[in-house]
């Protein structure tokens, strides 16, 4: 193993974290503000991904594709939020998982008959195609980094919402009391839209970002979205400082258990046994990892009691 | 009676009389519908004891489900290929007999119901839900890795295993064996809500502070609970690996999961034969459904939101009414 490799498979791992946070973000802040379990969250992801897919393919540009990623999930978002979700809030978790997953039913197999059942597929563009050589001669993909550097951008665009604008004071004042802060005069319906919306622009960004490297097709967002549930539960429900963290940790975790397992397995084992093991037992590190939390802290590592 | 006695008699009467029928007309396939039905039930009644009287919703029982079919898979696998499964410290061999299957499906899944369960249980709520599907996800992420059972293929296995004085083959007799469990699973399920163990159970879900505060403990109600639950699921997974001879990771997968929860949902949460009913429709939807159209899966999601926004209590609630309060 060269320090390279291993340079280059942390990046990777950062990579998948900032993508988790995305995904996390949206779906942490919903259940601290509404208190909504929200299991459809990986079909605005896909959603977000599908719309990229058909504007590139349409117009060949990736801003463009990236912006209707925005639109679609949003706009998905809020109208499912409004004929739907805002009627699950005061309701158990148990009708809130049920109706989102039939959501996923709806949108998923709506989405096969919408697009087939071939994974579509959403170039890298020209620009950012090639590799980039960083300090100290590492080659890593561009677009690769590039995500990197849009996911620490988008972090800390949501710290500042959260935390220095009048919606972000709402958004917490409404984690805190939801009551007080709708008798305090703000439209609490309004901000419940703009939250869920917001989520939902959130994944589909995600979606449509992840879509470039791996295939677009229906189905891709259920096993982000359960990775985005470790997250949070690691960093605790509510709270997006957590949901950075633990999706970093999650991403991390991941990536260099797949890549080091193998390898350390390797080192008293022959190489066939030591790659089935260490492969089987890397699937299952993240989950460890959170048990590991859990039993530390059950509230998350940010989470409040 | 109560109208509820006579929906569950009629229900029965319904699951029972449609193969039977279709028995004497020679149409093996809907004895095999009826026998999926059967199982999903069971797998439902399993889930229900958590989930209806425990108010815990898991989101995980896929995992005991398919651990039940793994369990079976493998033992099958081995005895087929006449190999022992482990030979150090002991020999153990594969095993073709239903019974031994069935005790192994059963133990292992409880025994991870115990291991998930000790875990997921220091927390409640949504946590509750996100942990238990995260750990299933685990299970099925190592069913799929895991090379030496067949990985993301599957496990098949050629002849259903054996149950003494049955030929297994004949779908009548596999139905009538899943239908006599399915009765003594429901039997025993009565006696438990019935029980202290069920009424301190579902007075835990309804009022923990009023259960700790006589003396005893929600977290072992529960756990206890959780670990019955899985194990009744691992048998179903058991006996759904042997209707298809056939266990792969799918059986796993969180969809399993979501459609073990659906039966109960749609035939009634913690009512007895709430999943029984659920299953039952559940299969004529896959089936009516599923003829008409390849995206059927748009229509029971409609369907399922339409129960959970506006019909609470599922089919036995809009046919038997609310249950009565218990005073």
């Amino acid at each position: 193993m060269t320090p390279l490799l291993f340079i280059e498979q942390l990046l990777n791992g950062l990579q998948f974290g900032v993508m988790l946070f995305l995904m996390s973000a949206g779906l942490t802040l919903v259940f601290g503000v509404m208190g909504l379990i929200n299991l459809a969250h990986g079909s605005l992801y896909m959603i977000g991904a599908f719309a990229a897919a058909a504007v590139a393919a349409a117009t060949g540009s990736f801003i463009l594709a990236l912006m209707a990623s925005l639109a679609a999930a949003a706009l998905a978002g809020a109208l499912i939020e409004l004929t739907i979700i805002r009627r699950l809030y005061d309701r158990d978790h148990l009708d809130q998982v049920l109706a989102t997953f039939a959501l996923i039913l709806i949108f998923s197999e709506g989405t096969r008959w919408l697009f087939g059942s071939f994974p579509l597929f959403l170039d890298v563009p020209a620009a950012l195609a090639g590799p980039v050589t960083l300090p100290g001669g590492i080659e890593y993909p561009t677009y690769r980094l590039t995500i990197i550097v849009i996911g620490f951008l988008v972090a800390a665009g949501m710290f500042a919402l959260i935390n220095r604008t009048r919606i972000g004071i709402r958004i917490r004042a409404g984690e805190a009391d939801r009551e007080m802060i709708a008798a305090l005069g703000v439209d609490i319906a309004k901000l419940y839209t703009f939250v869920f919306a917001l989520g939902a622009a959130l994944a589909g960004f995600a979606g449509a970002l992840v879509g470039a490297i791996q295939s677009v097709q229906v189905g891709m967002g259920e096993p982000v979205l359960i990775l985005a549930f470790v997250v949070i539960v690691i960093g605790g429900i509510g709270s997006i400082k957590g949901a950075f963290v633990g999706a970093l940790l999650v991403g991390l975790t991941d990536t260099m258990g797949r890549f080091l397992l193998p390898q350390v397995f390797a080192l008293f084992m022959e190489p066939s046994a030591a790659v089935s093991i260490g492969s089987a037992l890397a699937s299952m590190l993240i989950y460890i990892l959170m048990a590991g939390v859990l039993v530390m802290r059950p509230r998350g590592l940010y989470g409040v009691s | 009676m109560s109208r509820e006695t006579y929906l569950n008699i009629a229900t029965l009467a319904v699951l029972a009389g449609v193969p039977l029928w279709a028995w004497m007309a020679d149409e093996p396939f809907t004895i095999t519908l009826a026998t999926r039905a059967v199982i999903f039930a069971l797998a439902g009644v399993g889930l229900n004891l958590a989930l209806g009287l425990g108010g815990l919703v898991s989101l995980g029982h896929a995992a005991f489900f398919g651990i039940g079919g793994y369990a079976m898979g493998i033992l099958a696998s081995h005895a087929q290929s006449y190999t022992p499964l482990i030979e150090v410290p002991f020999v153990i061999e594969g095993t073709k007999s239903m019974i031994v299957i069935w005790l192994v499906a059963i133990l292992a899944s409880a025994l991870a119901a115990l291991a998930i369960g000790v875990l997921s249980l220091r927390t409640s709520g949504v946590y509750f839900i996100m942990i238990t599907l995260a750990f299933g996800q685990m299970i099925y992420y190592f069913a799929i890795s895991w090379p030496a059972y067949g990985g993301e293929d599957g496990l098949s296995i050629y002849l259903r295993n054996d149950f003494p004085g049955v030929n297994t083959l004949m779908p009548m007799q596999f139905f009538g064996l899943c239908f006599a469990i399915l009765c003594l699973v429901l039997v025993g399920m009565n006696l438990l809500q019935k029980s202290a163990f069920g009424l301190a159970l579902s007075a835990a879900r309804q009022n923990e502070t009023r259960v700790l505060s006589v003396g005893m403990e929600p977290y072992k109600l529960r756990l206890v609970a959780f670990v019955i639950s899985g194990a009744i699921t691992g048998l179903a997974g058991a006996l759904f690996a042997d209707l298809n001879r056939f266990v792969s990771p799918t059986m796993l997968s969180w969809q399993m999961s979501g459609e073990i929860m659906i039966f109960i949902i749609i035939g009634g949460v913690g009512r007895l034969f709430g999943p029984v009913i659920g299953a039952m429709i559940f299969i004529l939807l896959e089936h009516v459904l599923g003829g008409l159209s390849e995206f059927w899966h748009v229509y029971l999601g409609a369907l399922l939101l339409g129960i959970v926004l506006f019909a609470k209590g599922g089919v036995i609630g809009a046919l038997a009414g609310r249950e009565k309060a218990h005073d």
